[in-house]
């Protein structure tokens, strides 16, 4: 009605000069007119210019007093005739009433206060406060100075009155079209939707987001390692078991019993429980002729071989330990064979930026005859092509169960440099043949974390936003396909 | 890994020739060592102190910190560096270590008490003759022992090493064990006298030998070392006395270390002299020293015999993976310091007898032997062998991927036909056919396969149309192929790997699937940019007759236009007979390659 009412006088007239008077004259409420305008003008169907009035309006201790009288008219008129005791006055009335009443009326010269008795001075009072803030509440005109006076007690306070002057705008149109948001089913039921017009829709926000749920970024990565094992025929070991013996997790690999890394500051050594409780003896006991004195072609180190030491429970260090065990069983018929596992290891490190406690290894192993270090390195070569990295060396190096070693380098596009990405080898023969592999029989095998090409991948530069509890969900909810191995 | 602070500019002079830093730096990556850090000692100071970084200036020495195998401890000073460098580029030969050819009797001795065995069982000797120490040398002598304690010596409780100056002592010497309350001497770098007992105690606030104490605390008795007249040379493994200290002017050097692992000793030992023998008078030759146990059985220390290895010439082909000449394989060991003679057996084997040196107690088996040949001739010269494997289809596994992102914000699956009517790809989606377009069969058997789809549209429209019952919203996709007329091909059509997505309602969801462009567009990789930016992507209106004109827009990724989205025309709706309001994505996802 309202905007019936703005659109059909700008038809005939010029201008609202007013948007107050307009509405008193429609019989409109003020509020419903501004409305209108301020939605037409957005729409430039109207031209509307700010009116600023100010005018007085009551506080609230104003529209109780315009109701109930002054405090001090109150006051007076609980006085009776003959007079009454201060604390009987005090009775009669609201505490601040009888504060303010008192401070008025004396100043007014109203009341006599006697020591214990009050008295009317005069007869009879007006109660010309009362009547200004009615006066006032009315909109009526009321002179400077008792505004100041009224405006001292906080009785009223300035209220500013906003309007409209309206012109037609260059949308201008007698009545307005429908402005839809949206498309609903009501308007194909209706048909009405050819004369929709649309609001404008803003293409440079994003949509809204989408509800769902994300799979977390360093298990996309896992997924997509599986799927390059897979392709290159490797098969997968069973690796759920944390809680590893020293044997198994060391000896067996030819590391001897003062290697740095079987230090506690290395490795976490378990209290419960302690020990291993079987181990497959007369294996035990080729460990630890070649550990002692070698064989099998070897000097061996050249130490007093402890089995306390390799009873010593611990979290295992690397999966190693894993492929150790599958090798041995591997041994006792030997096939070749082609295995991968990608899971949880255990280091006694400080935690920081790049290290945790606990990370992933990924690691691939080929069991085979006539292996040599060419195949070692055309492997990794089509392994790591596969994640995107083509450009790789490799350096000499040490490692107490594999010989020759090497360490995997990658050449990095954003870094502008080489840098390691992994570490390989064929296993020592003084790890091979206790096991009972046959002598002509290779292993050449590789490792790699699965956090640092993650973090590689996706940027991300500190390991506990990554993995871990302090992890960023965000982080989770973002990150993007890991395309690896496509 | 250990790591070995050399000087730069003494480092290059001892391997003869200069380096320029990324020369060094593939010298290094070749033989399997690593330039870790390139700095200079005020900075390493600097560094210590937590002080700002300041540009050296010219004439500060350049520090090299190298980073070499745990196995290597021949590796571990200046002097074994250069010298296995100098080896590796061929610039030396071999050397070879000899002990002096001295009498029994003119020999120094050491006898051993049997209450050793209590506490540190184990002890070997040996005597560097008329050495010839700088301040350099001295510090890399002391560095290297240093080192060895570190790594080799377990921090000690393997191995310990006491250095002195011979010339202040007077053998035979004696090696044994007594309680802490017995021993009585002044330690190094102190002026009075402590007794043991106290000096652990005293030891207890240094900062540097109190990590040792506990090797032989808790012992009743300790291990020590006298001369004839009851001077302490040393209480292993904490302190060696003053009185023996060697300074620079020594000349005549003393080495005990004594052990709990008597190999780890002679590695040690060897390693002492070997290294340093290079100053000697009479150049790589030690002095042996004469240890007897108290069971009588004596031994001559060092031991710098030859270990030979035989290794099969085929063995090392077989592990590198490269079949070369015997000549070729020698020269190759040669240069890591490994002598190798070859001999032809009676079935024509080629093999080496292979001469291993005492600095070289890494090599355990053929197979180090086998990995030096491999290094000598170039890790990254093997030809690589490829083993069989297969290749996934990109395009087909990158789909696998989309697909389970687009299931996970709740979208179900659909799989269409690829043949719809002629009317389905054209008419009914407000279409008209340019025909140069759609693939058109020409023998269809009924209306429902005259065309091969241009769009995933129609079958996804079909789907609701006779899913009018499903409670709603209905959120449907589909990735499949779609066929369009291509003149590059020899056949003139090719298949075009689409995503189709649609959201059914009481309204039409046209923000939820703008939501779900930008989810794919951020599982892609691709972030949203301002619109001309070809980095990214962006959307602008669009004004195709399948969409709701106001309600669509064009998907622009890296500057070209991959799809469109919008409220789908109230006319397609009816065409497809669907009451209610949807909104539709389809995006060529070839483009995410």
């Amino acid at each position: 009605m309202a905007e019936e009412a703005v659109l059909g006088y700008l038809e005939e007239n010029e201008e609202i000069s007013d948007s107050g008077k307009f509405s008193e004259e429609k019989g409109i409420s003020h509020d419903e007119i501004v409305n209108v305008i301020k939605s037409l003008n957005g729409f430039r169907l109207v031209d509307a210019q700010d009116i600023k009035r100010e005018r007085w309006g009551l506080t609230k201790e104003g529209e109780m007093y315009a109701e109930a009288g002054s405090p001090e008219a109150q006051l007076f008129l609980a006085i009776p005739p003959e007079g009454i005791t201060r604390e009987e006055l005090q009775k009669k009335l609201d505490p601040s009433i009888f504060k303010i009443g008192c401070q008025q009326a004396i100043k007014n010269k109203w009341i006599e206060m006697g020591k214990s008795q009050v008295s009317r001075k005069v007869q009879h009072v007006d109660d010309r406060v009362r009547d200004l803030l009615v006066q006032i509440q009315n909109g009526e005109a009321v002179n400077a100075e008792d505004v100041d006076a009224l405006k001292k007690r906080k009785l009223i306070t300035p209220l500013i009155w906003k309007g409209y002057s309206v012109k037609k705008g260059p949308k201008y149109a007698p009545k307005r079209k429908k402005v839809a948001t949206d498309l609903t089913r009501e308007n194909l039921l209706r048909g009405d939707w050819r004369e929709l017009e649309f609001k404008e829709y803003n293409f440079l926000a994003k949509g809204q987001p989408t509800e769902g749920g994300c799979l977390h970024p360093l298990l996309k990565v896992r997924r997509q390692m599986q799927m390059i094992f897979l392709q290159m025929g490797f098969e997968e070991m069973p690796t759920n078991n944390f809680i590893e013996s020293s044997f198994w997790n060391f000896d067996a690999l030819f590391q001897p019993q003062q290697h740095p890394a079987r230090d506690s500051h290395d490795t976490f050594f378990l209290k419960e429980p302690s020990t291993t409780k079987m181990l497959p003896e007369d294996y035990v006991e080729r460990v630890k002729g070649v550990h002692e004195s070698g064989g099998y072609g070897s000097r061996g180190y050249g130490y007093e071989w402890k089995r306390e030491e390799a009873n010593k429970n611990l979290l295992r260090t690397h999966t190693t330990a894993v492929s150790t065990r599958m090798l041995y069983a591997l041994a006792q018929d030997f096939a070749p064979k082609k295995y991968y596992s990608i899971d949880r290891v255990f280091r006694n490190e400080a935690v920081d930026r790049t290290h945790l406690a606990e990370f992933h290894q990924i690691e691939g192993l080929i069991c085979d005859r006539g292996l040599t270090l060419g195949h070692l390195i055309g492997v990794l070569e089509d392994f790591f092509s596969r994640l995107g990295m083509s450009k790789l060396k490799f350096k000499p190096a040490y490692n107490p169960y594999t010989e020759p070693s090497m360490e995997i380098f990658s050449y990095h596009e954003g870094l502008r440099k080489w840098v390691e990405i992994g570490n390989s080898g064929m296993f020592r023969p003084e790890m091979l043949l206790p096991m009972g592999l046959p002598e002509d029989v290779q292993v050449i095998a590789w490792g790699l974390s699965l956090e640092r090409p993650t973090m590689i991948l996706y940027g991300i530069d500190n390991i506990r936003d990554l993995f871990g509890h302090k992890v960023d969900l965000g982080l989770i909810k973002r990150n993007p396909l890991c395309r690896l191995g496509l | 890994m250990p790591t070995v602070s050399v000087g730069r500019d003494r480092l290059f002079q001892a391997i003869g020739r200069e380096y320029t830093q990324e020369e060094f730096e593939d010298l290094c990556f070749q033989f399997g060592i690593e330039l870790d850090d390139v700095t200079t000692e005020k900075a390493i100071i600097r560094k210590e102190k937590h002080l700002e970084e300041e540009n050296p200036s010219e004439d500060e020495e350049w520090i090299y910190k190298i980073e070499v195998p745990a196995n290597r401890y021949d590796l571990l000073c200046l002097e074994g560096l250069a010298q296995a460098l100098r080896i590796f580029n061929g610039v030396d030969p071999i050397p070879t270590y000899s002990v002096a050819n001295i009498s029994k009797e003119s020999m120094h001795k050491m006898h051993v008490k049997p209450e050793t065995s209590k506490i540190r069982p184990y002890v070997v000797c040996a005597i560097l003759k008329g050495v010839s120490f700088d301040e350099v040398r001295y510090n890399s002598f002391i560095d290297l022992q240093d080192r060895l304690h570190q790594n080799i010596c377990r921090r000690r409780t393997l191995v310990a090493i006491g250095t002195h100056d011979l010339d202040t002592l007077e053998g035979p010497f004696t090696y044994e064990a007594l309680t802490p309350s017995e021993i009585n001497f002044v330690p190094l770098k102190q002026t009075k006298s402590f007794r043991a007992d106290e000096l652990m105690e005293f030891y207890k606030s240094d900062l540097k030998l109190k990590k040792f104490l506990h090797i032989i605390e808790d012992s009743p008795v300790y291990p020590v070392i006298y001369d004839r007249n009851r001077t302490v040379l040393s209480l292993p493994p904490i302190i060696n006395g003053a009185h023996s200290a060697i300074t620079l002017k020594t000349n005549n050097v003393f080495i005990e270390c004594t052990a709990t692992d008597l190999t780890k000793a002679k590695i040690v030992l060897n390693t002492m002299v070997t290294m340093f023998s290079v100053y000697c008078e009479r150049k790589f030759e030690v002095e042996p020293v004469e240890v007897t146990y108290a069971d009588g059985k004596s031994f001559i220390y060092p031991d710098l015999s030859l270990y030979q290895m035989v290794v099969p010439l085929s063995y090392i082909s077989s592990m590198v993976g490269v079949s070369l000449p015997a000549n070729t394989v020698a020269s190759l060991l040669n240069k890591m310091q490994l002598h190798a003679e070859h001999s032809v057996s009676d079935d024509k084997q080629t093999s080496f007898i292979v001469s291993v040196p005492p600095t070289r107690s890494d090599i355990l088996h053929p197979c180090d032997v086998a990995e030096d040949v491999a290094i000598a001739f170039g890790y990254n010269e093997i030809p690589k062998a490829k083993l069989a494997s297969l290749k996934p289809q990109s395009l087909n596994q990158l789909c696998e991927l989309i697909r389970m992102e687009i299931a996970m914000v709740g979208y179900s699956e659909v799989l269409t036909w690829i043949l719809c009517s002629y009317k389905e790809n054209f008419t009914m989606l407000n279409r008209k056919d340019d025909k140069a377009t759609a693939a058109i069969n020409g023998n269809p058997r009924s209306a429902d396969f005259e065309v091969v789809r241009t769009s995933l549209m129609p079958g996804i429209l079909k789907t609701i149309g006779h899913n009018k019952d499903h409670p709603k919203p209905i959120k449907i996709f589909e990735v499949g192929d779609v066929v369009l007329l291509d003149d590059t091909k020899d056949v003139g059509a090719s298949n075009r790997r689409h995503l189709a997505s649609l959201y059914c309602g009481a309204t039409s969801g046209f923000e939820l699937i703008h939501g779900l462009v930008d989810r794919i567009m951020e599982v892609v990789g691709t972030s949203f940019v301002s619109p001309g930016d070809e980095t990214g992507y962006y959307i602008q209106s669009s004004d195709e007759p399948e969409f709701l004109p106001g309600r669509q827009a064009s998907i622009i990724y890296k500057g070209k236009q991959i799809g469109t989205f919008g409220i789908v025309h109230p006319q397609v709706l009816d065409n497809f007979d669907i009451p209610d309001p949807c909104s539709y994505v389809e995006i060529n996802i070839e483009n995410f390659l």
